[in-house]
């Protein structure tokens, strides 16, 4: 059992910096974000709502070992997506930062309706810290984090913070950065590595521009980066930041092709290159740092953590980074022997395991989820629509588009026209990276047994 | 109609679609400042693919950096 985060010893001169704030871990031992400070926090389930991600890991830090269940809100939630996570992940306290709502009613509008809710509200801004005295909290924190999903109710992974370390090997102080957000599995990986290893970590915010966040990364001396492959595309189109040369560079949260990464060692020819395999559900899976594209099909057969299967071809996992349970989901994630399904489907060629995208039909682009039933149903919204399918195009910006093929109702003309109009009908009720970005007209769509549309395997 | 011209009149059709102010496009221009964001050079490179016939994207190499450098990557592979 790791000891919790706020036990985290005052020695290290390590630093959390994001573009608007900069802390250091440690003062978190003897002072709080918290405006009323940290105690009536303990014991109860907590939702992180903030918008900063250093406000984020302050709360994440002091509520570990303290709170009964920590459960990280990813940002850009509608007020619908919040109560609904809100209500799966149990919560009786939620902390929100506030700062950026101007008006003091506005604030007791927002805790008055958590209150209805039976959620108490409390402030939390580690950019001004209070003294406070030690935290002596050693609970058994649960932590939740949603899962990627997209349609339909919400799901929580449930963790610990020794499922979450499971995968991190002790290691010297390396200052970390990463594209990503850390309320995900991914980007927590990464905080938690900096934590434990006592390193600078250089995060960034939904509003920064690329070439600003590499040159604080390469001012802050970012070593480790990491990100998904689509972050690292637009990374290689930079060209105003020939200082930022980090010795190691990490991929996950997408499906790492061969392109990426040849032209990342082309442009990075000294950096270590890895590409991980992680889901919020299953865990680190494992790390490839030969270069090549997917991973050696002689892992499947040697005793490996977590150990590897594939069954129905999709990949399994199971090991001590595995969620105990998934908040929201019908019955336990496991099959008898406790492997998990981590819903990737796998192709064996040539001695190597290569990712095929999501068995569901889940769509990634740029690490966002889309998925094909929510957007179909958007574009049948369109009354001259008869019917729509959505599929996934390869992408070698963001490794997916999402493409649409739609039959016209009997009597509409399908023209161009029709198809922005569509389109535009459609881009009301969806996120900019779920709309089709082509649009084929089709006579005709096969239809399974059951009265769906056909997805091609 | 040169790769030139087909890639120009793509950036704007999508910076139009995607409701973008677009930065006035030099050979000089970096792309990050173009005004077109990961989606919409996703959006860009696809369309591309289907006008041009190529994807020098999925060849590996050095990515381009300026706007020059993007139509010289598409001039290189004979369309």
């Amino acid at each position: 059992m790791p000891a919790p985060l706020n036990a985290l010893g005052a020695a290290s001169g390590a630093r959390v910096a994001t573009p608007g704030r900069s802390f250091a871990p440690s003062a978190l031992r003897s002072s709080t974000g918290f405006a009323d400070g940290r105690a009536p926090l303990r014991g109860r389930k907590v939702a992180i709502d903030v918008a900063d991600m250093a406000d984020a890991l302050g709360a994440m830090i002091e509520l570990d070992g303290w709170a009964a269940r920590i459960a990280l809100l990813p940002p850009g939630l509608s007020s619908d997506a919040r109560r609904d996570l809100l209500a799966v992940a149990e919560v009786d306290a939620i902390v929100g930062d506030y700062r950026d709502l101007l008006a003091v009613a506005e604030v007791d509008a927002i805790v008055g309706d958590y209150r209805d809710l039976g959620i108490n509200a409390f402030t939390y801004d580690v950019g001004a810290l209070r003294p406070a005295p030690p935290p002596v909290g050693d609970a058994a924190t649960q932590w939740a984090l949603p899962t990627s999903g997209t349609s339909g109710k919400p799901k929580l992974a449930l963790h610990s913070l020794a499922s979450l370390t499971a995968a991190i090997a002790p290691a010297p102080p390396t200052s970390w950065g990463t594209f990503y957000d850390i309320r995900r599995y991914g980007g927590l990986q990464i905080a938690l590595r900096a934590l434990l290893g006592g390193g600078d970590l250089t995060l960034t915010s939904a509003d920064e521009p690329l070439a600003a966040f590499l040159a604080r990364l390469a001012g802050a001396g970012a070593t480790h980066v990491s990100g998904t492959p689509s972050h690292w595309r637009r990374a290689l189109m930079d060209a105003s930041t020939p200082c930022f040369a980090p010795g190691a560079i990490r991929l996950s949260g997408e499906i790492a092709d061969q392109g990426v990464l040849d032209a990342l060692r082309t442009r990075f020819p000294h950096a270590e290159i890895v590409h991980a395999y992680a889901s919020t559900e299953a865990g680190v899976g494992f790390a490839v740092s030969d270069g090549l594209a997917g991973f050696p099909a002689r892992w499947l057969d040697e005793a490996r953590t977590p150990a590897l299967r594939i069954e129905g071809g999709t990949l399994r996992l199971k090991g001590p980074g595995v969620a105990s349970a998934v908040l929201g989901a019908d019955g336990a994630p496991f099959d008898a022997e406790g492997f998990i399904d981590s819903g990737d489907a796998i192709a064996v060629r040539d001695g190597r395991c290569h990712f095929l995208g999501r068995v569901n039909g889940t769509i990634n682009v740029g690490g966002a989820k889309v998925s094909p039933e929510v957007v179909e149903a958007a574009l049948a919204a369109h009354e001259d629509v008869a019917m729509a399918r959505v599929a996934a195009r390869r992408n070698p910006i963001t490794g997916a588009i999402v493409v649409a093929e739609i039959v016209a109702r009997s009597g509409a003309l399908a023209s161009p026209a029709l198809g922005q109009a569509i389109l535009a009908r459609a881009a009301e009720r969806l996120k900019p990276h779920e709309v089709p970005a082509m649009v084929k007209f089709v006579e005709r769509l096969e239809l399974t047994a059951a009265g769906k549309v056909a997805r091609h395997g | 109609m040169s790769a030139r011209q087909t890639i120009l009149a793509e950036i704007a059709d999508v910076a139009a679609m995607q409701k973008k102010p677009l930065a006035p496009l030099g050979d000089d221009l970096p792309l990050l400042e173009s005004g077109l964001d990961s989606l919409g050079f996703a959006i860009l490179v696809a369309r591309l693919e289907d006008k041009l016939g190529t994807d020098p994207f999925a060849d590996g190499g050095a990515f381009p950096s300026t706007l020059g450098e993007l139509i010289a990557f598409y001039d290189r592979v004979p369309a």
